[in-house]
């Protein structure tokens, strides 16, 4: 499965998607309505998402999953079904990429803090080798393990998309400290590098976060510290609410100036978190050319 | 004294076995409970803040430090009441409703019992109506508010005003946080105060707690 790796590597930079939940809320999403749950209520809907990026021209999509493991779902009274979410979810994505594009597959972080002793570390194995086995079943190419401010949380996740076969990317929130370059928890993408390249990720990342003008010395920090290819995700600067509405202040064209740094820098992979839409990957593809 | 500057640095370094045991400990040679507190519990839990700040601590040894105060705490804390005095404040902290997040307003949590107040913690997607009770009923003194998503942080105004129609708004100092919250939302809101993080939560509820007596 790693010559899959190879054979998008073979073009770089890779293309990836935007973000899904606020593409969602544009829809219809309530707040506090579990995205996730989507996939089998809304699949329509969950795949106009999936096509408007793969038509923006991402090469690599990701899934409406980040939230579908059974410890976030049971917010929801929704554990139970956390194996047909997951599914469902791969299919969709895959549907909407066809033979042009890739599917990546999101898992994201429980919500739970093993270190207040809210969960326990088999909590987490169970439930990230639930939702690493759906996302296969439902024909995932590779998994993405991401906004994880936590390494052992990761590391865990990590361990359990390995154990599917599939490659794996791991990627990280870098929003704290001075020069927020560490996660919440402390790590530096130093450590976050080398630690979950021993857990077994195939490539290595950074998601989320405060705004993309960060990201250029995270991305050289990482490309320093690993040789395995490298990630990156920012989000469209931090929201504001102005007058009950959500404004993200960086805007699509913005975004992607800022994009061939972070490519030097050492991305092979680029694409946008929460507030980037299609048009962002637009800008990204135009920018790239 | 001697044993009690080793109480400052096991709070400050998280050891909450060794903080407990040396509050048992000064707590038997007659050493007043109040002291304790005041001259080695709140200067430890002070500089903990001030190493966050030049982020030589991070949120786990925030964490750390504040289970290690609230063992010596929860020692101390049935002398006080005894002796008729009450906690810093009573704080009423929830995610407000159709937010489901609790990382933010756990954390917090800890960092405010370790400050010394005393927390009610009303959980995640929480209805205006819980915190009008925990006002009425518990006599909150401050409302502490969470929410993660921009979509549900409009829930705080909602919240604010239910507050106001109850009238009970005038009784509580309200603060609010999360991870898009603004001093300008604050504002906007009519909340009295914001803080972007757990630490500085702590200091934000001692200035309203402060400006309320």
């Amino acid at each position: 499965m790693k010559q899959l790796l190879e054979e998008i590597l073979r073009d770089t930079p890779v293309v990836i998607d935007g973000a899904w939940g606020t593409q969602l809320q544009s829809l219809g999403l309530k707040p506090g309505e579990c995205p996730d749950a989507w996939n089998e209520t809304h699949p329509d809907l969950v795949e106009k998402v999936a096509r408007g990026y793969v038509e923006a021209g991402s090469r690599i999509i990701l899934t409406n999953t980040f939230g579908a493991n059974r410890i976030s779902l049971e917010r929801h009274g929704l554990a139970g079904k956390a194996v047909s979410i997951n599914r469902s979810g791969a299919e969709i994505s895959r549907r909407a990429a066809g033979d042009r594009a890739y599917v990546f597959a999101s898992i994201g972080p429980t919500g739970k803090m093993l270190m207040m002793g809210e969960v326990t570390e088999d909590d987490l194995r169970e439930a990230f080798t639930e939702q690493a086995s759906a996302l296969t079943a439902g024909g995932a190419h590779a998994i993405v393990i991401e906004t994880m401010s936590d390494l052992a949380e990761a590391k865990i996740a990590v361990a359990a998309a390995v154990a599917t076969g599939l490659p794996v990317v791991a990627s990280m929130v870098f929003d704290s400290g001075k020069n927020l370059d560490r996660t919440m928890m402390g790590t530096t993408p130093e450590q976050a590098a080398k630690e979950l390249a021993e857990a077994g990720a195939d490539v290595i990342g950074a998601n989320c976060g405060r705004g993309i003008e960060a990201y250029e010395p995270v991305c050289k920090r990482l490309r320093a510290a690993t040789s395995l290819p490298i990630w990156i995700k920012p989000n469209a600067g931090l929201p504001d609410v102005v007058g009950g509405r959500t404004v993200y202040h960086t805007k699509a064209g913005d975004f992607a100036q800022h994009v061939p740094a972070i490519v030097k820098a050492g991305a092979q992979f680029i694409g946008g978190c929460c507030g980037t839409g299609p048009e962002f990957i637009q800008e990204v593809v135009k920018v790239l050319k | 004294m001697e044993g009690l500057k080793e109480l400052y640095d096991a709070i400050v370094t998280g050891n909450a076995k060794s903080a407990k045991a040396l509050t048992e400990n000064a707590l038997a040679e007659g050493v007043d409970p109040q002291v304790l507190i005041d001259k080695y519990m709140i200067p430890a839990m002070d500089e903990v803040g001030r190493l966050f700040e030049a982020n030589e601590y991070y949120v786990p040894e925030l964490l750390i430090s504040a289970r290690a105060m609230k063992a010596s705490l929860q020692l101390i804390r049935p002398l006080l009441t005894a002796k008729g005095s009450e906690p810093q404040g009573r704080v009423a902290i929830g995610t407000v409703k159709g937010d489901l997040h609790d990382i933010g307003k756990n954390l917090v949590s800890a960092m405010l019992e370790g400050g010394g107040f005393e927390v009610i913690d009303l959980g995640v997607d929480v209805p205006p109506e819980k915190f009008i009770a925990a006002i009425q009923e518990k006599k909150a003194t401050v409302v502490a508010m969470s929410a993660l998503l921009t979509t549900t942080m409009l829930s705080m105004k909602t919240t604010i005003d239910a507050l106001q129609n109850a009238g009970v708004r005038n009784r509580v100092k309200i603060m609010i946080g999360g991870a898009a919250v603004t001093q300008r939302y604050a504002d906007e809101i009519g909340a009295d105060g914001f803080s972007d993080n757990a630490n500085s939560a702590v200091a934000l509820a001692r200035r309203l707690v402060a400006a309320q007596a």
